[in-house]
């Protein structure tokens, strides 16, 4: 069979896998409705979750989709794509194929056209996220009941944990904003564009409470992400003319 | 209590059923390329590839599992580490979702708010990669447009930026120490930043010590 990265049989590949992920997604969203309705939660709460939750993910699902074409130019279109729609992540994915190929004395650089190198990197892509898919089934459940644990010792303390787990995710995620500080001015973007999505969320609050706007509640955080990635257009020029 | 139970049992039990599942697809797809290609890798070479990629990304992995768990609930988890993104999309994406309803993690109302919300998230990340891949002869020149990088490359200093306005501001004593920390970190070693995913329980793990002192001193 004549290897070819775009090749009919690995979109048919693609298609199962996004069958799979449909599926298992709208069962999941079926199971958590109906306990919802159970809960006395009210409908409109639902959905106006599907809704938020809906409108934010489309920003960050686009720089995924771009992933996607970046990586397309080595491997083709099907793998990235069912990589990246199922347990994979931007941030893991080009790593991992750039390893991959460089173990085998190639790059992605250019389009792979031995399905032995292909299939080397396919396998390395995928042994690399097997941890994620067997510490959930066999600790999940143990994580829970340390938490439950926890919270009927101390329900206030409970909550607070979980606060500093959040927090503790949010401080890295900032931090890393800084990384690239010693660079010059060009290094400062990152920040320059954090501060403006804090600035624009910070706004949009002053609007709810101003203007007792309380529809803004729903849409604040991709309103601010979309500003924010918005004016890193013109922070970027303007901090390269300066650092020019 | 007992519904609670039961529905979290159901859950787990559905989940790891699922989770399983696609343990197994995953393998199967590098075996049916290699069976129908008849092209075997040189076991070398994936041993090489995987010893570069395991002691990050699988203690990355590991670490997801003890950070995200207790954040995104039981059905978001098994739902969640499936369709993957976490830090860049679901975890965000639930988070924002139970801040809205007002629901705390952990509660049985955060557990359905996360799994609607990352369920939802998930459908249309996979809708829109495939809306995408299929119009990418018309879309690639917008989408790789010199002008539009930027906004790219910037989208999680954007997030967070906007997600610790709402967590931080209602945090802030417990938030002080671990971002101070971090931002001192990252600018000291910046070489770190490609680890940013082993650091975050380094962050939680600071910012649950300064809070159990301020919470022990009645600060908190």
């Amino acid at each position: 069979m004549k290897f070819d990265v775009n090749s009919g049989f690995l979109y048919g590949i693609v298609a199962v896998v996004i069958t799979f992920v449909i599926l298992q997604s709208v069962v999941f969203l079926v199971k958590a409705w109906k306990r919802g309705k159970e809960l006395g939660m009210g409908m409109k709460l639902l959905r106006k979750t599907v809704g938020s939750s809906a409108i934010f993910t489309i920003a960050p699902a686009v720089a995924i989709l771009l992933g996607v074409i970046v990586l397309s130019k080595a491997l083709g279109l099907p793998l990235p794509w069912l990589r990246l729609s199922v347990i994979g992540a931007l941030t893991y994915e080009t790593t991992a194929a750039d390893l991959a190929a460089q173990a085998v004395g190639t790059s992605i650089d250019q389009t792979i056209t031995d399905p032995k190198i292909y299939t080397t990197i396919a396998w390395v892509m995928t042994l690399g996220i097997v941890p994620g898919l067997v510490l959930v089934p066999a600790l999940g459940k143990k994580i829970e009941n340390g938490l439950v644990k926890i919270r009927t010792k101390d329900q206030k303390w409970g909550e607070i944990f979980l606060a500093g787990l959040f927090l503790g995710m949010i401080s890295a995620f900032l931090g890393v904003v800084f990384a690239h500080v010693h660079e010059g001015w060009t290094g400062w973007i990152p920040v320059f564009v954090m501060l403006s999505a804090a600035v624009l969320m910070g706004l949009c609050g002053l609007m709810r409470r101003l203007f007792h706007a309380k529809w803004i509640d729903d849409y604040a955080l991709p309103l601010s992400l979309l500003g924010g990635m918005a004016l890193s257009i013109p922070i970027t020029s303007l901090v390269n003319a300066i650092a020019l | 209590m007992k519904l609670e139970r039961s529905y979290r049992d159901g859950v787990h039990f559905m989940g790891r059923i699922w989770m399983l599942s696609a343990l197994a697809m995953m393998l199967a797809i590098p075996a049916a390329i290699c069976l129908y290609y008849n092209a075997w890798p040189p076991i070398n070479g994936v041993l090489k590839g995987f010893l570069s990629v395991a002691p990050i990304f699988w203690t990355v992995g590991v670490i997801e599992v003890f950070t995200y768990v207790p954040m995104l609930g039981t059905g978001g988890s098994y739902l969640g580490f499936v369709t993957g993104n976490l830090s860049n999309l679901k975890v965000p994406c639930a988070l924002n979702a139970m801040e809205r309803a007002n629901v705390h993690a952990g509660s049985e109302e955060g557990e359905v708010i996360s799994t609607i919300a990352i369920a939802t998230s998930s459908i249309i990340t996979t809708l829109i990669i495939a809306l995408g891949v299929l119009l990418l002869t018309q879309i690639r020149p917008f989408l790789e447009s010199e002008v539009l990088q930027p906004a790219f490359e910037n989208i999680l200093p954007a997030l967070f930026g906007a997600l610790a306005v709402v967590y931080v501001s209602k945090n802030w004593k417990i938030a002080f120490t671990p971002m101070l920390f971090m931002i001192v970190l990252f600018l000291c070693v910046p070489s770190l930043a490609s680890s940013v995913g082993v650091l975050v329980p380094v962050g939680a793990l600071i910012a649950i010590g300064a809070a159990r002192i301020l919470y022990k001193k009645g600060i908190l």
